[in-house]
């Protein structure tokens, strides 16, 4: 049963790093950051997996952190892309703060 | 008992798995920034839902259960909004254009 939870951790880990080529074409940085958000994501499912095939239920908590610092490395992104810092891309260029 | 909760373990995460490489495979295919978000974003929660759904019965007691679901559910939170937060960048970029394809 641990095998199994192992070798679907490996292929998460691939179907990952494969994902990860659009960070290498992605023509506008939105793609990029989506990458990253599928990074982050097939990071916790490796962790659980690996908690579980480990019998370490500590690892969950790491699963937990990692999902927050995927969520908070896009609201930088979305922060960033915006000219003011402001975030909120709907504002219209003139008048931002 | 335990051979019919271990079925459903394999069933759950290859389940997950194969959603985990759809959302890898759409993310790599797809001609337009939205499309590919929508796939990503879809197939990813839903891919680590299937594997958490997978996981439960493995878990230790109700509470290392419930901290499974836990993270799926602030997973599925965060994965939400940035799919709104990065859709609205890339709406920006590219212009206003939400229907045809962006010029990425």
């Amino acid at each position: 049963m641990a095998e199994f939870l192992v070798a679907a951790a490996a292929f998460l880990l691939i179907t990952v790093a494969a994902g990860l080529v659009r960070i290498l074409q992605g023509p506008t940085a939105a793609d990029r950051m989506m990458a990253a958000q599928l990074l982050g994501t097939g990071g916790i499912a490796v962790v659980l997996l690996l908690a579980a095939a480990a019998e370490r239920p500590a690892a969950v908590d790491v699963a937990l952190v990692l999902a927050l610092l995927a969520a908070f490395a896009a609201v930088a992104f979305v922060k960033g892309a915006t000219s003011s810092g402001s975030g909120d891309p709907e504002l219209p260029e003139d008048d931002r703060g | 008992m335990r051979l019919a909760l271990d079925l459903f373990t394999v069933l759950a995460v290859s389940a997950g798995a194969f959603f985990f490489l759809a959302g890898t495979v759409g993310l790599l295919r797809f001609p337009d920034v939205l499309t590919r978000l929508h796939a990503l974003t879809k197939a990813d929660n839903l891919g680590l839902g299937l594997i958490v759904l997978g996981l439960l019965p493995r878990a230790e007691g109700p509470l290392a259960a419930l901290k499974l679901l836990a993270v799926w559910l602030f997973a599925l939170l965060a994965a939400a909004t940035v799919a709104q937060l990065v859709a609205r960048v890339a709406l920006r970029r590219n212009g206003r254009s939400p229907g045809g394809s962006a010029a990425g």
